[in-house]
């Protein structure tokens, strides 16, 4: 039996907000799914497996995959919990096309969801990392990002303006998106006059601590014509999880002709290898890419091959990614807009796939047919997915 | 609706002060690290037979050789400034339930003799007097108070 090739047929997500104090985890989870399934044309009969994350301990419930089955839906059907840091709501997508590509399930229920605002998130991120050799130091995203910028900016003289601007147009792209948390017009000076949380990282330069949910649905070439949408293919998908301590990052940077992160640059490699991406800024018509923080807006583009090393505050100041531009970033306003990290992964999935349907409303790319969703997290790991309008000729690992 | 009354008509619950205590092996070449860190204020790495890297923090598999370590060759105390921050938003650190004291200088090191690298603080709050590629030196926790952890390490000061 080879590999099907597999659509979203059904997106639904829950309005991203800093505390949803009116739902239970469960019923945030059950207004994703409802919103997926009402989308789908489906109801919870019709779904064959379900697969659904977040990071159990910024809730403290270690047991979601059971304890929120009426909310999912999988009361009596096949369930799997992904949780894979950051990168948890992109694993989560890419399993269930995992599920549906194997051509074992046809309609299979992807859903990503967390209530950030239920515990610290700081302390909840140290605890997912060791405890001997990077904890007793460790001051969570916001310290182990900084470092990466710092060295960015050491190395290839990027200025905490250049990264600002990232931040400026993520939230102001987040206006046109109705769901989503932080939806503002900035400047870079606003920006530049956030405290900083850990030198060279400010306030304005990091994503918000958010609760939502995102359910998408996919479905198997053999039915995806039986939905009310036209499927949003998947194309391809890569990932890379390399090296566990904090510190690893830095060591294997040069690997292999490696820059900055050879996680994501492998992930990349492989994809565009095998979906044939040979000018990302040119190929792609869109892309929703996790940047929680402004400075990945500027190094992680140079990962994802859209400019060479250094090329990042370039490519921005450009206009090159704004709404308008060749290939714009985040319409949906990304992650510097709304975090709520088992969801975010997949929202970003979830966001291109309503591009090259067509369906984005207010933050729709005219005509955009092809487009990149990535996820980041755990220790500098990367999950990266290519989503299109067309059908591919042929179902991608 | 307005946050007041979102608070007043929606309820939480609190878990209160909790403790949920764990207890983690170091296995037997972070026993050997830390016990050395602590009764001798020395650093061992441990290297790998097929690559030749020397890995600080200690480690059993060489991950990009997938090979078994079990060789230990001394490092120095004193190493190299690979990148840093200066942390400064205050929050409560989960391995002691207390309010981390900030700021703090928070570093990447590479240590002389090993390849891969340290992470610990540094002694230094104002990131205009840090620089990649700055010496840097170990400060041990004074005899007798160091208990066979990281934080026999007190910090990383400029030389």
């Amino acid at each position: 039996m080879g590999a099907k090739r597999a659509g979203i047929v059904g997106v639904g997500m829950t309005v991203q907000r800093s505390t949803r104090r009116d739902v239970s985890g469960v019923e945030l989870i059950n207004e994703a799914v409802r919103a997926a399934l009402d989308d789908s044309g489906m109801t919870r009969k019709d779904i064959d497996a379900i697969v659904i994350g977040n990071m159990d301990h910024f809730e403290g419930i270690n047991y979601v995959d059971t304890w929120s089955v009426d909310g999912s839906g999988a009361l009596g059907k096949p369930i799997m919990k992904m949780t894979t840091g950051g990168t948890t709501g992109s694993t989560v997508a890419m399993g269930a096309y995992y599920h549906v590509a194997s051509g074992m399930f046809d309609r299979v229920l992807a859903i990503g969801w967390e209530k950030n605002s239920e515990s610290d998130t700081t302390g909840a991120i140290i605890t997912a990392f060791d405890p001997f050799w990077d904890r007793p130091t460790f001051g969570g995203a916001v310290a182990g990002l900084a470092l990466e910028a710092t060295q960015y900016m050491a190395e290839t003289g990027a200025t905490e303006e250049d990264a600002a601007y990232v931040a400026v147009r993520d939230r102001k792209n987040a206006i046109n998106n109705p769901f989503a948390h932080l939806r503002m017009e900035s400047n870079i000076e606003a920006i530049m006059s956030t405290p900083y949380l850990a030198w060279p990282v400010k306030l304005g330069d990091m994503c918000p601590r958010t609760d939502g949910a995102c359910a998408v649905v996919f479905a198997s070439e053999d039915i995806a014509g039986d939905f009310p949408n036209v499927p949003a293919w998947v194309h391809g998908v890569a990932d890379r999880h390399l090296w566990g301590y904090t510190s690893d990052p830095y060591v294997n940077q040069h690997v292999k002709g490696g820059t900055w992160f050879p996680a994501m640059e492998r992930a990349t490699r492989e994809l565009y290898d095998k979906v044939g991406i040979t000018d990302p800024l040119e190929q792609f018509d869109v892309a929703e890419l996790y940047l929680p923080y402004s400075f990945a807006g500027l190094r992680y583009m140079e990962s994802l091959g859209f400019c060479e090393r250094a090329g990042g505050p370039a490519l921005v100041r450009s206009g090159d990614t704004d709404m308008g531009g060749k290939c714009p970033v985040n319409p949906s306003g990304g992650v510097l807009s709304s975090n709520a990290i088992g969801a975010t992964g997949l929202l970003r999935v979830a966001e291109v796939a309503l591009q090259v349907q067509g369906r984005a409303g207010d933050r729709q790319v005219p005509g955009a047919k092809l487009g990149l969703a990535t996820g980041f997290g755990g220790c500098y790991w990367s999950d990266e997915l290519v989503i299109g309008k067309e059908k591919p000729e042929k179902a991608r690992g | 609706m307005a946050a007041a009354e979102d608070k007043k008509m929606f309820l939480v619950i609190e878990s209160g002060n909790v403790a949920q205590p764990f207890r983690w092996s170091a296995g037997t070449y972070g026993s050997k690290f830390l016990t050395e860190i602590r009764d001798n204020k020395k650093f061992w790495g441990i290297k790998c037979p097929k690559c030749g890297k020397v890995y600080v923090p200690i480690r059993s598999v060489c991950g990009p050789c997938y090979a078994e370590m079990t060789e230990l060759v001394p490092v120095s105390d004193e190493g190299n400034l690979i990148t840093f921050s200066v942390v400064s938003f205050g929050f409560v650190d989960p391995s002691t339930g207390k309010q981390k004291p900030v700021p703090y200088g928070y570093a990447v090191i590479k240590l002389d003799g090993a390849d891969s690298y340290l992470i610990h603080y540094i002694d230094e709050t104002d990131p205009e007097k840090l620089k990649a590629g700055m010496r840097v030196r170990a400060v041990f926790e004074e005899d007798g108070k160091r208990t066979g952890s990281m934080m026999d390490i007190k910090h990383f000061e400029l030389i």
